[in-house]
């Protein structure tokens, strides 16, 4: 049976965070063994896939909420992670924008609670056209918000992952959790791949965080689960997007933005959407009516651009309006639950804390000293040089030379190095997150079948 | 960071090496231009047609009947032995000027400075998700581009890609041509769908479409969503008269024309685009809105037949060598726009003193069926010529008009606009 210190529980953007966070300590001088408990058979594969892939200042949260804190110090550990190992983050700023008269009225309202949220550079401006010239008529002014910036979230939750195994953790793919067995020393999870006794557990289950939650016997929280649907638009649309646009925040929720994508598109979305079902992804006729509606109201040269995808993500919302982070000592068991889109920004920040609640427990976790350097990732980003124009790596291989995928510009250098990597993908799904492979305009047409063949090791 | 290894300098750097940009640069060879230099983004040259396993190919531009593959490989042949460069897995990136382009090919990056460009991208079959179909997002949605690459190009079934119950999307040539693919990867095609009121193919085509595979069509019917989790489980079909929804259960779905050009380069060049197919604008001379860029093939009517493309290379090569001769365009312009019953049409300027267009033919896409259409000209709302065509107009296949009907234009007298009465 597989005995470790500690079992996270989801191979999410939180779970991986934290089993790198744990596999980075040690008590009494013996590095912490962790095991990543994944039901899925690859990370980050349901509810981090599929996110508005912003890098939040946390400029809009509640002050003073647990969200607000984890976002804020997230923002300044993922921005430093992201610089060590390559994740690409472009600093676009967003630009908040007031559309009626009463939104207006609430712009110093909501720089002021920016301040309170420990972030002072948001910037009023008249015009909100001096800073997205392409917004529709009948904009009346707006908020910049500099540090807003996007980011690859595929490339986030492999990074913490890869990092995790570097530093001695175990990844169990398809060991779905099924029961808990509370005892004295270890507690013993049952898991469609086996039995994994651990001392310590922390549930970074997502969607089913409430489940968990229960084989521990706490009712403190239900998921519900809140579809939001997004649209992204051809890359040709990126440059009358130079910044990510919000709405002014209402009652009703963020509401809906068009931002620029990590890999050069525009994203429109998210519909917000509550759900019964945990697993309907689906999209639908109505959330595309709705979110061609907007768009059309936001930037309605927008709507004239191809459509690249859809998807639909799953939110992990609660009953609650912070996230529900604690801790019970007597069975040695953490829970991050009702963390939504934030998490992503939040994600090493609640890492940290679950090491604190633990330790505040009296079970030691000193940092390591000697951990490996954080592993360097593939450039999935359009702000950086991507290997196809890289004349250097060309020279030496000339398989970054050869573009397999034409409109993601996927050479086959790079699918090459993905099944090679240290979590390989399972699935052309997989491959498309770590590579952008079949992930552009044309959705296939071009290069599916070659990409398929490499995939299966067919490749000539 | 250096943005290239070495610099090519052809006379003329054609970007695409299927029908249209091989025939161009075996044209332009033949009229001694040279260097040309073929630019194919796939590992082997040949377009659409070297992996479209049926009969058909060659009528036009050959004079001979071959299939697919037969015919891709005899024009790559023919444009190497008249001595044009062609590179495969070599890939325009981006313009680094009016008419250079940057490369990545396995060869290293360069930096083409061509004297002349002429584009023959292609087009493509919108994906699921450009035409907004809403849903699960299985596997087992293809286009027929991507269902004939599995089958002809490297193996049948490919990954399970390929189910054994298949919906197609369309019922248009293309789409009998993936109905007789998946019949081949052992995959049989349970209904196929139209918007129409009828189906839009050639007659030749749907008849034994209907008796030999038996297969049925159903008609004003679009399809709503895609049901299934991992897999293609069922589609859901609504009628457009009558709103009643079926499912329909299948594991393949194979969506069918509704082309697009692959105009990203056109784009970023800052080409002047047809509103109506994407396409660039060009006059009969297949010359863009930029001065030495050309344009040919299916990038500028999507989509007609292999020959038809590769007649418009033939075409441009005339003009390419033209202009590297020296020879200017004819400064008045005459607008071609696409009136009722159609929504494009190409080419979409006319200069007094160039030539008619290739074939003689101009080209557009009907919206409609019309078994006996009848044409109209009119230029700032003077009837220039009237007249019953003797061929059907059908949606999903290019309908063609006699240059003929265009002769009266005259220059200043406003655009001219060509419809259906």
């Amino acid at each position: 049976m597989i005995d470790v210190d500690v079992a996270v529980i989801g191979g999410g953007v939180v779970g991986c965070a934290v089993a790198r966070e744990l596999a980075g300590r040690q008590t009494d001088g013996r590095p912490v063994a962790v095991a990543l408990v994944e039901a899925r058979g690859d990370v980050g594969d349901v509810t981090s896939k599929a996110n508005t892939a912003i890098l939040h200042t946390g400029f809009d949260a509640a002050p003073g909420s647990l969200e607000s804190t984890m976002v804020s110090r997230g923002y300044d550990l993922l921005s430093a992670y992201a610089g060590d190992t390559g994740i690409p983050v472009e600093a676009t700023g967003a630009l908040l924008v007031a559309w009626t008269e009463e939104e207006l009225s609430t712009l110093p309202a909501l720089r002021d609670k920016a301040a309170r949220n420990g972030y002072a550079d948001a910037v009023p401006v008249n015009s909100a056209y001096d800073h997205v010239p392409a917004l529709g008529p009948g904009a009346l002014g707006g908020l910049l918000i500099p540090g807003e910036s996007i980011i690859c979230p595929w490339t986030t939750t492999l990074a913490y992952a890869t990092d995790a195994l570097a530093r001695g953790a175990r990844l169990l793919l398809n060991h779905r959790v099924t029961s808990a067995d509370v005892g004295a020393d270890a507690t013993v999870l049952s898991t469609t791949g086996g039995d994994v006794r651990t001392r310590w557990v922390v549930n970074a289950a997502g969607l089913g965080s409430d489940r968990v939650d229960a084989m521990f016997g706490h009712r403190r929280f239900t998921v519900v689960p809140r579809r939001g649907e997004l649209l992204v638009f051809d890359k040709l649309a990126r440059a009358s997007v130079p910044r990510i646009v919000l709405p002014v925040p209402s009652a009703k929720g963020k509401g809906v933005l068009v931002s620029p994508t990590i890999f050069g598109n525009v994203m429109l979305g998210p519909t917000s959407e509550d759900l019964a079902d945990r697993h309907d992804t689906s999209t639908s006729a109505e959330g595309y009516a709705f979110l061609l509606a907007k768009g059309g109201v936001i930037m309605p040269g927008l709507m004239a651009e191809e459509v690249t995808a859809s998807y639909a993500g799953l939110r992990a919302a609660t009953e609650h309006a912070d996230y529900v982070v604690d801790v019970d000592p007597a069975q040695r068991y953490v829970v991050l639950g009702g963390i939504r889109s934030t998490g992503l920004t939040a994600s090493m920040a609640l890492a940290e804390r679950a090491c604190d609640l633990i330790e505040g427990s009296g079970h030691r976790l000193d940092l390591r000293p000697d951990v490996p350097a954080p592993p360097r990732m593939p450039n999935l980003g359009e702000a950086f040089p991507r290997p196809y124009e890289r004349v250097d790596l060309i020279e030496h291989d000339p398989d970054y030379g050869t573009i397999v995928c034409f409109c993601e510009r996927v050479t086959r250098g790079e699918i090459r190095d993905a099944l090679r990597s240290p979590i390989p993908p399972v699935d052309l799904d997989g491959l498309r997150r770590r590579t952008r492979a079949v992930m552009g305009r044309c959705q296939g047409f071009a290069c599916g079948a070659e990409v398929d063949a490499l995939l299966r090791g067919e490749g000539a | 960071m250096t943005s290239h290894r070495d610099v090519l300098r052809p006379a003329v750097a054609v970007v695409g090496g299927g029908p249209a940009g091989l025939a161009a640069a075996t044209a332009l060879r033949q009229l001694g231009i040279g260097p040309v230099l073929v630019l194919e983004r796939q590992r082997a040259a040949g377009g659409v047609p070297r992996t479209s396993g049926h009969i058909g190919y060659g009528v036009r531009d050959l004079r001979r009947v071959m299939t697919g593959p037969q015919y891709a490989e005899r024009i790559v042949q023919q444009a190497r032995d008249w001595g044009s460069d062609v590179r495969t897995g070599a890939m325009a990136t981006h313009w680094a000027g009016d008419r250079a382009l940057l490369v990545t090919s396995p060869a290293g990056r360069l930096l083409v400075e061509a004297e002349a460009v002429v584009l023959a991208t292609g087009a493509r079959e919108r994906s699921r998700s450009a035409r907004m179909i809403p849903g699960d997002r299985p596997s087992g949605v293809l286009t027929t581009g991507l269902l004939q690459d599995l089958v002809h190009g490297r193996h049948e079934r490919a990954g399970g890609l390929i189910g054994l119950r298949a919906v197609v999307v369309g019922a248009e040539l293309v789409s009998w041509s993936a109905v007789l693919t998946l019949r081949e990867a052992g995959c049989a095609t349970v209904a196929m769908t139209t918007l129409h009121e009828r189906p839009e193919s050639y007659a030749a085509f749907s008849v034994p479409g209907r008796t030999m595979l038996r297969v049925p069509v159903v008609r004003r019917t679009r399809v709503t969503r895609i049901v299934g989790k991992e897999r293609v489980e069922a589609v859901e079909f609504t009628h457009e008269g009558t709103g009643q929804k079926v499912m329909i259960e299948c594991d393949t779905v194979v969506f069918t024309g509704d082309w697009i050009p692959d105009n990203e380069l056109a784009r970023m060049r800052g080409l002047d685009l047809d509103p109506g197919s994407l396409s660039p604008v060009v006059d009969t001379a297949l010359r863009t809105s930029a001065e030495g860029v050309f344009a040919a093939g299916n990038l500028l009517h999507p989509v007609d037949t292999a020959d038809v493309a590769a007649l418009d290379g033939r075409h441009a090569a005339a003009q390419v060598a033209s202009w590297l001769g020296g020879a200017t365009r004819p400064a008045d312009a005459v607008l071609v726009r696409a009136g009722a019953g159609f929504a494009w049409v190409a080419p979409g300027v006319i200069r007094p003193g160039d030539p008619a267009p290739p074939r003689g033919r101009l080209l557009l896409w009907p919206t409609g069926h019309r078994a006996v259409p009848r044409v109209s000209v009119r230029q700032g709302g003077r009837l220039l010529a009237r007249r019953v065509l003797p061929w059907p107009a059908s949606p999903g296949r290019v309908f063609r008009v006699p240059w003929s009907l265009v002769s009266a234009v005259r220059p200043g007298d406003g655009d001219v606009i060509i419809g259906l009465d």
